[in-house]
């Protein structure tokens, strides 16, 4: 046993405390909108929106509103506009209180790699160092290793990184663990999961 | 009396919109992908026959369209951007080594461009300290943390699409198509707005301008626009009376 996609999606979002300004970032992440209570948080989307909204109905979908992924969006009432430079504004200036990121790697200091794969295309930087620099709190979303068992939670990043020190706390299928500088804390294990298990698949030591 | 830069603004076509657009010259253009994209102007440069430009813009087109016929006409020198994702014009030209990348954070690209319109020739940040953005820069230590030297990003030409111009070029802006288009703006020495609808001096309330008109040297009115969407996610409409949801 283990959590699947969308028990890492509640489990994350239930790290988002009531009024707080977040930021979902592409992929798995965007999932945690889906177990928020409405009202309970205000979604920020890098490409100028605040407030934003569910997937609009069949019909209601406008090519002039759009998430940071260019999937369409909508606004709740209460959301608002604003430029880009307006927008990272409010990422770099520790506006935003957190963001839910997706990670190829996270090391046990906390460092971010989640742009750009060695030898891989490059698909460019995008928002994720401002945000990952800039947000006043950063959990990883990620699969604990890759398909092939390479280890994902490691002792030093070896991918591009995004920011150094950043990451308060990663969420996998194999349970919750914050990076604490020599290794990885063990915050809950997913039901069924062994400590062992966990230890094999992580290139560091679990605290 | 002499003529001022802000005295006839609105321009009849998209050819007098971009006289002075030459080669070899410093572009942005707004969008973000296709949202918010200038489609009659961004042709209308192809049709001009500018070449050697350094484009700046988010991502520089996708699926063929907008500015990756730029890319396709083969009209573009370097790009400057923050994502390329699946623009594959944009991915084989670079591989190629035909196209000149250089790829910025996205805060960095937005607040480059601010700098250049605010008088701010550089500035430190913390995005991409320890990161493969921090080579060939200088590094700061304010008050115990560490900060890149980033400088100022001004163009030639800004090529910005609008909801709404007024003669002035006061302008208003929809939802996300607003972006990098007001930034941009105060970036440029010459910024050319295509404007969905032209209306009258003083139809917009001063209260309600996004983008004051001293920033806008041009003004084209293009009221057609193919606006493709990237991505349609949508949710099925509920049968009656459905629950509440979010408004477009």
């Amino acid at each position: 046993m283990s959590f699947s996609k969308q028990d890492m999606a509640r489990r994350a979002a239930a790290e988002i405390p009531a009024g707080s300004i977040v930021n979902l970032g592409i992929g798995l992440p965007t999932l945690c909108a889906d177990y928020l209570p409405e009202g309970h948080a205000f979604l920020h989307s890098e490409n100028g929106l605040l407030g934003m909204g569910p997937f609009p109905f069949e019909g209601d979908e406008h090519p002039q509103l759009i998430n940071a992924g260019k999937q369409t969006v909508t606004v709740l009432p209460g959301g608002s506009t604003f430029d880009s430079a307006a927008s990272f504004a409010m990422i770099r200036g520790g506006h935003v209180d957190l963001a839910i990121l997706g990670a190829m790697q996270v090391s046990a200091a906390g460092d971010l790699a989640n742009w750009a794969v060695p030898g891989g295309k490059v698909m460019g930087i995008g928002g994720a160092m401002d945000l990952a620099t800039g947000c006043r709190r950063v959990i990883a979303i990620m699969q604990h290793a890759t398909r092939e068992g390479e280890h994902k939670l490691v002792a030093r990043c070896t991918y591009p990184l995004t920011a150094t020190a950043v990451v308060a706390r990663v969420i996998t299928e194999l349970g919750v663990f914050d990076p604490v500088g020599d290794g990885f804390r063990v915050v809950e294990l997913a039901p069924g999961v062994e400590r062992a298990q966990v230890a094999a698949l992580t290139g560091a030591p679990l605290l | 009396m002499s003529t001022g830069r802000h005295h006839h603004k609105v321009r009849d076509s998209v050819a007098a919109a971009l006289d002075g657009l030459d080669s070899g010259m410093t572009v942005m253009v707004g969008g973000f992908g296709l949202c918010g994209n200038a489609e009659a102007l961004i042709a209308g440069v192809i049709a001009r026959g500018a070449r050697d430009l350094t484009l700046v813009s988010n991502n520089a087109g996708a699926m063929g369209k907008g500015l990756a016929t730029w890319l396709r006409a083969g009209i573009v020198r370097k790009v400057i951007c923050s994502y390329l994702g699946s623009n594959e014009d944009l991915h084989t030209r670079m591989a190629a080594g035909t196209l000149e990348v250089e790829v910025t954070p996205q805060g960095t690209l937005a607040e480059r461009m601010r700098a250049a319109g605010a008088g701010i020739p550089a500035f430190y940040t913390p995005t991409g300290v320890g990161t493969v953005v921090e080579e060939g820069k200088e590094v700061k230590v304010i008050d115990g943390r560490r900060y890149l030297l980033e400088r100022a990003l001004p163009a030639d030409f800004a090529l910005v699409r609008a909801r709404k111009a007024d003669r002035f070029g006061n302008l208003r802006f929809f939802r996300t198509a607003r972006n990098f288009s007001p930034v941009m703006a105060t970036a440029a020495r010459t910024t050319v707005v295509e404007a969905d609808e032209l209306v009258e001096v003083g139809a917009i309330d001063p209260d309600d301008v996004h983008l004051p008109g001293l920033y806008v040297h041009r003004v084209v009115h293009v009221p057609a626009h193919e606006d493709p969407i990237e991505f349609r996610t949508v949710r099925p409409r509920p049968a009656a009376d459905g629950a509440a949801g979010g408004v477009a």
